[in-house]
Order: C-alpha cells, then sequence, then structure tokens
C-alpha cells in the first residue's frame, strides 16, 4: 500500500499525539518538588516497573543504573548527562535539548536525589556549541530552583572538542578529567568508579527526559507503550531518501516494513539502523526486523537508502568516519579500521580478488570480539551487514 | 609572548589549576587566540604542573584543538552520508571557488578556514555546515556562498 505524503503525516501526527512524552510541555521545574518528596525507593519502583532501558544505544536498564549507583557508599557522587550525541543519522538529543532541557535537568535532579549526588554535568558535543548560551540560561535558572527548594544539587555545563569517541561513557570520564578521550576497561563500570574515581551515573539526553516523565506520571503510559522487551516509546531521528524526514516520537516494536511505509519515498532498497556503528536492513528483512531490543536495537538514528543510491559509497562513508573517530588506543579499531577502509578500496579497483571480502568479514569478527571498548566493536555491524546483504555492490 | 601569556594565565585562573580543568583551559585559550601554539602549551603544562608532553597528546587528541594558525571564521561542512547523499561535494566547490582555497586550507587574509565535520547533527536537513557556531542547513551553493558575506 502506497501512501501520499499527505496521509503519511497524517498517520505519523496521530501516532506522535498518542505517544507524545518527550515533546510535551509540562512545568517539569515546577513539578520537581512534588517528585522530590518521594521516597527514593518508591522513585526506583517507578523506573524499574516501565522497563526503560537506556536510549543512548546499549539499552542498560535504567533502574539498575541508579540501584548500583545509590548502593555504593561514597562521600562524593556524580550525574552526567551525554549530550555528545555523535553517531551519524542521529539529531535526536539536540531538538531534545532546544524545546526541553528542563525536563533533561529534572531528570538529573531525580536521578541525583536516588543516588546522593550533589553535582551534575551536562556534557554537550562541540558540533552543539551554539545552544550552551541557551542551556547556560536554563541551568542557571534550574540551579535557582534547586536552591529555592533546598536541594543540594548543583548543574555544570562541559563542552565536547569534536571526538565522537567521547560519546562512549568512559572516554566521556577521561575527557572530562582532562585526558585524551580514550575509553577505560570495564569494570570497573562508572557507578562504581566514574568521574574522578567516584560513583557516577551517565544517562543519555533521552533517557532522563523518560525518567522525568516516568516519575511525575508515576509510571504512567510510558510502560503500556512498546514491547515485552523494548519497552515504552523512543525519539527517532529519520534521514536519507525520506519523504518525511526528521525527529519523531514513536513507540517500540514496529517492524521496519511499517516504518518504511510511513517513512519511505517507496523506493527504499535497505534502512541503516543505529547509524554508522548500527545494522544495515535489506529490503527482504524488512517484514521480519522489529526496531527494539529483540531485533534491530538503536540509539535513535535511521537513515533509507533508495534504489538509485551505491551501497559501496554508503559503507566507505560509513568506514572513513569509524577510520577517523577511532581513538587509537587499540590495535584492533586502529588497524582495522583502517585496513578495510583500505580493503574495499582495493576490491573496488580490481587490485584484490572478490574473495578477499571475505578475509575482511573475519577482520570486522575480530574487531567485534577484540577491541576495548563500544566503537570498534561495532565496526563489524555496518561491514557485515552491508557486505552481505549487498556483496555485488561492494564488488562491482 | 606577552598577550599569550596572558590568554594562558587568565584561563587558568578563571577555571583552576585541578587537571580536570585542562579541556576548557585548552578551549579558551584556543579561542581566544585562534589556535594552539606550542609555547601556549608548554605555558599551560608550566601553570597547571602537568609533563608538556602531556597536555601536547590531550590538545591533538580533539579535533576541534587546532594546532595551526587558523582562519577568524572556520567553516566546517559535514561530509557524512545524508549530506553527502544531497550535495555536499557541490558545496565544497562553491566554497573552494568563493574563497579561493582548497579543502583544509586557510585564506590568505586568514579570515576563513575550510575544513570538513564528521557529521554536525543535521542529517534531515543536510547538505548542512558550521562557520564558527553557527548552523547552515539544506545549503545550496548559492545559499552557502552568501553564508560567507556575513564574515566579510
Amino acid at each position: 500500500m502506497v501512501m501520499t505524503r499527505e496521509e503519511k503525516l497524517a498517520r505519523i501526527n496521530a501516532h506522535q499525539e498518542r505517544v507524545n512524552l518527550i515533546f510535551e510541555k509540562i512545568d517539569s521545574l515546577g513539578l520537581l518538588g512534588k517528585v522530590m518528596k518521594l521516597e527514593n525507593s518508591k522513585i526506583l519502583e517507578y523506573i524499574k516497573e516501565s522497563g526503560l532501558k537506556g536510549r543512548g544505544g546499549a539499552g542498560f536498564p535504567t533502574y539498575l543504573k541508579w540501584k548500583l549507583a545509590a548502593d555504593q557508599k561514597s562521600d562524593m557522587k556524580y550525574v552526567i548527562c551525554n549530550a555528545d550525541e555523535g553517531e551519524p543519522g542521529t539529531f535526536k538529543d539536540r531538538k531534545i535539548l532546544e524545546e526541553q532541557a528542563d525536563k533533561v535537568f529534572a531528570g538529573m535532579a531525580i536521578c541525583a536525589k536516588v543516588i546522593g549526588a550533589p553535582e551534575g554535568y551536562v556534557y554537550l558535543r562541540g558540533e552543539y556549541n551554539y545552544l550552551v548560551p541557551l542551556l547556560t540560561t536554563k541551568m542557571n535558572a534550574f540551579n535557582d530552583e534547586m536552591n529555592k527548594l533546598g536541594l543540594n544539587f548543583t548543574l555544570k555545563l562541559r563542552s565536547g572538542s569534536g571526538a565522537y569517541i567521547c560519546g562512549e561513557e568512559t572516554a566521556l570520564i577521561e575527557s572530562m578529567e582532562g585526558y585524551r578521550g580514550e575509553a577505560r576497561n570495564k569494570p570497573p563500570y562508572p557507578v562504581e568508579k566514574g568521574y574522578l574515581g567516584k560513583p557516577t551515573v551517565i544517562n543519555n539526553v533521552e533517557t532522563l527526559v523518560y525518567c522525568t516523565m516516568i516519575v511525575l506520571n508515576e509510571g504512567g503510559k510510558f510502560k503500556t507503550f512498546g514491547t515485552e522487551i523494548s519497552a515504552g516509546s523512543k525519539v527517532f531521528s529519520v534521514s536519507g531518501d525520506a519523504d518525511v524526514e526528521g525527529i519523531y516520537e514513536l513507540e517500540l516494536g514496529m517492524t521496519i516494513q511499517e516504518f518504511v511505509d510511513l517513512f519511505g519515498d517507496g523506493d527504499t532498497k535497505a534502512v541503516q539502523v543505529g547509524g554508522a556503528s548500527g545494522f544495515c536492513v535489506p529490503r527482504k528483512k524488512f517484514k521480519e526486523t522489529i526496531i527494539g531490543f529483540e531485533g534491530v536495537p538503536t540509539g535513535g538514528s535511521m537513515m533509507l537508502f533508495n534504489s538509485t543510491r551505491s551501497m559501496y559509497h554508503i559503507l566507505m562513508n560509513y568506514m572513513e568516519f569509524m577510520q577517523e573517530e577511532s581513538c587509537g588506543q587499540c590495535t584492533p579499531c586502529r588497524v582495522g579500521c583502517q585496513q578495510l577502509v583500505k580493503g574495499i578500496q582495493a576490491i573496488k579497483h580490481k587490485k584484490r580478488p572478490a574473495t578477499y571480502l571475505d578475509d575482511l568479514v573475519k577482520l570486522a569478527k575480530s574487531m567485534r570480539v577484540a577491541s576495548k571498548c563500544g566503537l570498534g566493536q561495532s565496526v563489524a555491524n555496518p561491514f557485515i551487514s552491508i557486505v552481505e546483504n549487498f556483496r555485488e555492490e561492494i564488488i562491482y | 609572548m606577552q598577550g599569550s601569556e596572558n590568554i594562558v594565565r587568565k584561563a587558568v585562573r578563571k577555571y583552576g589549576k585541578g587537571r580536570e580543568n585542562l579541556l576548557p583551559i585548552l578551549q579558551m585559550v584556543r579561542k581566544e587566540h585562534n589556535y594552539l601554539s606550542e609555547d601556549q602549551l608548554r605555558e599551560i603544562a608550566t601553570e597547571m604542573d602537568l609533563s608538556s608532553a602531556d597536555v601536547y597528546g590531550v590538545a591533538t587528541f580533539y579535533s576541534f584543538m587546532d594546532m595551526q594558525p587558523k582562519g577568524k571564521n572556520i567553516i566546517r561542512i559535514c561530509k557524512t552520508i545524508t549530506c553527502f547523499m544531497k550535495g555536499k561535494d557541490s558545496i565544497v566547490s562553491a566554497l573552494e571557488d568563493a574563497l579561493g582555497i582548497k579543502m583544509g586550507e586557510t585564506t590568505p587574509d586568514r579570515k576563513f578556514s575550510l575544513l570538513e565535520a564528521n557529521c554536525i547533527g543535521w542529517c534531515h536537513k543536510g547538505p548542512a555546515m558550521l562557520i564558527n557556531d553557527k548552523v547552515y542547513t539544506e545549503l545550496t551553493p548559492e545559499k552557502a556562498v552568501q553564508a560567507l558575506d556575513e564574515y566579510m
């Protein structure tokens, strides 16, 4: 069934109105006083019941992260909002910060109350520096509100400097501590030893807004959305060959086919779910692939490609991105990324036989096992999924 | 030299000597001086009681910490996939022609540097670019060149 653009927009709008949590306009700071009177155990219960998993892409249960940090005995703890959104195809956090910064800050305050943290930081990617004046104003107002409520919690803003890897939570901590943004070995996890060696909760921008909404609504409608494994709604950034590009909050659990029917241009041959570190789903798998943790997990990036696009160019673009953004400290990622780029170029230019692609797939699989952090481990996702599904486009 | 010393000291005084303040200090010096010179990195190291190799290692890790003199205005054109699909190359050509420089270079009058960026988060409105901190989206070659007027 092919819908017109107007029909698609009407459908999408109906969906948006139903699930609207992230962009719903509420007086979150005004309501914070009420939330701050709740028992910590009650707050944790709401988050646990909601089934919320981190919206940055990794999907760790938010309740568990907060509980683990709350259980730590320490003279100091921190809450950090990871606003270092840098995955190609992802731009949801930017819009959330532009429109709903108060709800992000409220989520941080709720987390701070639960774990006992007097200080919080928003780590904003350098490419979003134009948001600094807006966020500073909002943050000052927030800090005043905290003072008025008699709460011991202060927020500060930190800016990144153009390093994608700093979105990885331990690299982010290294960067905040004044080092190169290189990932740390885990364990210890940040909830035990995070910023300046103290227990730290790092949550994505979107996760924090959902926390605010879940606690304000006492569980509320969040858990009525989604599936058993992927509860709730999620903000998606839609780009590429799409009829209606933009930022949309959708229920988790829809199939790629349903997604493509709503957003595609009628000729979608592949959807890259989760950006340059995500998976490429080809047309033949649209119907059976669920968007969520039971199918393709995503931090929100959905890039659509139609039949006019060369998957070789797309793969090259992703691999060059990874090659440049690898922090370089571990060999599998540093050298692996470079060799994947060189390898597919060599095949394309007939300097290597097509069977060399199988060796490159093995290399990508080794990187998945041997790389130190999520960046190197996830390079295999786009590489293998594109090579396996569009092999002829890579070779010829 | 006197000028750069002041910038370094001013930054260290503003943020404090704790190691965790190194990035904001580097950012401030870079912003005020347009790039980070080796002398400045050494001064920062002395002021913060760190080794200069350590400070150099941190500064060179981050792509926004320029180690060479750059133009007063830095143009960063997004080169990732959706901007590429929507004609990023024609934007680069138009800007190269208008400025008389190639990608990666700085104009002789040091007004503009032309650089590529790895995704600036405007994939739904590509091609997109940043001039300093300001975002320009849905560019055409004409719109991109017109944007330069604001900085002339």
